[in-house]
């Protein structure tokens, strides 16, 4: 995985709460066996009519939402289905974060490992951040903090290893591995 | 220190203790694979050149792009399109590559992962189980700590039979009185996820406890828990009991002998400890359930089947919900005329689900213009129902009788509802589009569903039962 330090970059809201995983990409697109090109089916059955045609009024397709890198969703962002599906297909679109006030347990995990930001702001930063579509914003993970285009800065949680493989880069299955003897072990002292 | 059911589970699968710098390593007993969340992490493996460390801990079979039509040899099997039909065969190629026994379209034994590792007696008191599937919750019943995780995370099984894993919250939901006629573990789970909302139980796992839970047999206590992760849950968790240990009791996987005496003594112990503490807990009165419904586009927003559709309308999701599914404030949902009538998917497609569908359906027709499709969860539960006549009872009745699988649930397997089109659905989630692009979905159990087929409208079950 890529070392990801820092993201710049303007905000598109999706101000919607409990956008499931479902909406991110829905089920038929999952006969897939690769991560690659899910973005073409990002929010596909909000973003286009039957025909194919982009929805005017999806908030991803106006002229202004076009190369915002940051999602700022309703609460509980993510929830349904585990589907990985839905943070590669996040990514391959071109989103590199998002924010929420809740982000649902299985979804933000999977966003971690994928090098998704998945932050966790206070009712007030989000009310702001809705309130003002296309703020260009700066989102520091080695300091866990997000800066807002007026100055202010704001930090937010991460779980303190996922942090620490976004920011070098490290990939959590070299990690587990490295405990393969710990785990050998447990396995003969068990039943 | 005293510990819940969960804590003792947990602390028993701790391989490595967690810090406030990393997280705990968790080992896992079983891990449980189907063909859509899976691919990737194979190919994980094959671009490291990794093994599967314990294939004999590995569980696999084929459910959600799987053809339910009925086929007399699965030669004719009609698969959705070219896509599913490569994954399908990508995962027997996976399995066959890695080692992994799986329980494919030549086995008796396939059906939808989470009926089948109970039916199996894979699921056992006391596991750590996962699956790339969020309804792993499901196996939690036994008092099996399960929980669904993403496609990275399964390579991470896969790979060293671990997962990193930060210890979560507990949350108590406690169920007393008994629940009334005609009122089952779905109008309890859907009334619990009302209550709590679908992010009530975000961060936490779930033990469901009380007499209501108590009374209840392995299937409700499987419906039960199926439904943890609606309410933002990770995993639910029933204490195990003798209902468990009947039920465990001579199947395929179970220990048997001098094994099984030993296990059932380790199974007891795991129940928590009178004076262990929960992070949160709630409190539900089964005494005063009715049967309930969905009303909106996620499984908190429900109703009494008697009961008016509330008033929401300072909320714009609230408005947009009821827009979407053509339901208004103030009328009850009886109201609304029904398309389709869906039995099936990981909740309730188990003998007892089917049986109280069949009870209603039994001497009665399935109302004109409604479609009914009956999906039992496994092959092992169709042949069943087969043996006892069920078949026969929703054949006359005017339904369809299909082959296991996922189903109209998620409708990846091409068994979709038309746009605008109403289901009346036992599965567990009514999200936009989930059944079908524009498709409306209300979630209930299987009597209600059963009742609504025959009267053409949403229907309250009870009027239909017969003593």
């Amino acid at each position: 995985m890529q070392a990801i330090k820092s993201i710049r970059s303007r905000t598109v809201n999706m101000p919607a709460k409990d956008i499931d995983t479902d909406q991110i990409i829905p089920a038929r697109f999952l006969t897939t066996t690769s991560r690659e090109g899910l973005g073409d089916n990002l929010f596909h059955d909000l973003r286009f009519e039957a025909d194919g045609a982009p929805k005017p009024d999806f908030e991803l397709n106006r002229p202004e939402a076009q190369g915002c890198e940051i999602l700022v969703a309703g609460n509980n962002l993510g929830c349904g289905s585990s589907r990985e599906h839905a943070p590669w297909a996040l990514l391959d679109y071109g989103i590199r974060a998002v924010i929420s006030t809740e982000i649902a347990d299985i979804f933000r995990s999977n966003s971690l490992k994928n090098g998704l930001l998945a932050v966790v702001v206070d009712e007030e930063t989000h009310g702001w951040l809705l309130a003002h579509p296309g703020s260009e914003l700066e989102i520091d993970v080695v300091q866990s903090t997000l800066t807002l285009p007026d100055g202010r800065v704001v930090s937010y949680p991460i779980d303190a290893f996922a942090r620490y493989c976004l920011i070098e880069g490290i990939d959590q299955l070299g990690y587990l591995r490295q405990n393969l003897d710990a785990i050998a072990s447990f396995e003969e002292s068990r039943p | 220190m005293p510990q819940t059911l969960f804590e003792k589970v947990w602390n028993q699968h701790v391989v490595v203790p967690e810090t406030a710098d990393t997280p705990a390593v968790l080992y896992i007993d079983l891990h449980l694979i189907h063909e859509v969340t899976t691919p990737q992490a194979f190919s994980l493996l094959r671009e490291r050149g990794l093994p599967v460390r314990r294939p004999d801990r590995t569980l696999a079979t084929m459910d959600h792009s799987t053809p339910t039509t009925p086929v007399n040899s699965f030669k004719d099997l009609a698969i959705v399109g070219d896509s599913a039909a490569n994954q399908i065969r990508q995962m027997e190629i996976n399995c066959r590559e890695f080692g992994i026994d799986l329980l494919g379209f030549d086995s008796e034994q396939r059906g939808i992962v989470h009926v089948i590792g109970p039916e199996l007696g894979a699921t056992q008191p006391g596991k750590t189980i996962v699956c790339g599937d969020s309804h792993t919750s499901t196996h939690g019943a036994f008092g099996a700590l399960a929980f669904g995780i993403g496609t990275t995370e399964v390579g991470h099984v896969l790979a060293t039979q671990c997962l990193l894993q930060r210890k979560p919250k507990t949350l108590a939901i406690n169920v007393e009185g008994s629940l009334p006629a005609g009122v089952g573990a779905k109008d309890l789970i859907l009334a619990i996820i009302g209550q709590i909302g679908v992010d009530g139980g975000t961060g936490h796992v779930i033990e469901y406890r009380g007499e209501a839970i108590r009374a209840m047999d392995m299937e409700a206590r499987m419906t039960v828990c199926n439904m943890s992760i609606e309410g933002g849950a990770r995993a639910g968790m029933i204490a195990p009991d003798d209902t468990t240990f009947e039920y465990l009791a001579g199947r395929e996987r179970s220990p048997s002998g001098a094994e099984w005496t030993t296990a059932v003594e380790r199974w007891r112990a795991l129940c928590g400890d009178d004076d262990a503490r929960f992070d949160n807990s709630v409190d539900i009165d089964a005494g005063a359930l009715k049967p309930m419904v969905t009303f909106g586009t996620n499984p908190g927003m429900v109703v009494g089947i008697d009961e008016p559709v509330p008033d929401g309308s300072g909320d714009s999701n609230f408005r947009k919900a009821l827009d979407y599914m053509q339901v208004e404030t103030g009328k009850p949902m009886t109201e609304n005329a029904v398309d389709i009538v869906f039995i099936g998917s990981c909740t309730n497609s188990r003998m007892s689900d089917l049986e109280q569908a069949a009870a209603i359906l039994e001497g009665r027709r399935v109302a004109d213009g409604v479609r009914m499709l009956v999906v039992p969860g496994s092959q092992q539960v169709k042949h069943e129902a087969e043996a006892k006549g069920l078949d026969r009872v929703f054949a006359a009745a005017g339904a369809e009788w299909r082959e296991s699988g996922c189903s109209m649930c998620l409708g990846m397997n091409g068994d979709t509802a038309g746009s605008g089109q109403l289901t009346v659905s036992t599965s567990n989630r009514n999200f936009e589009g989930r059944q079908g692009v524009g498709a409306r979905t209300v979630l209930a159990s299987p009597a209600t569903a059963a009742a609504s087929a025959v009267h053409g409208r949403i229907a309250d079950p009870r009027p239909y039962l017969r003593s």
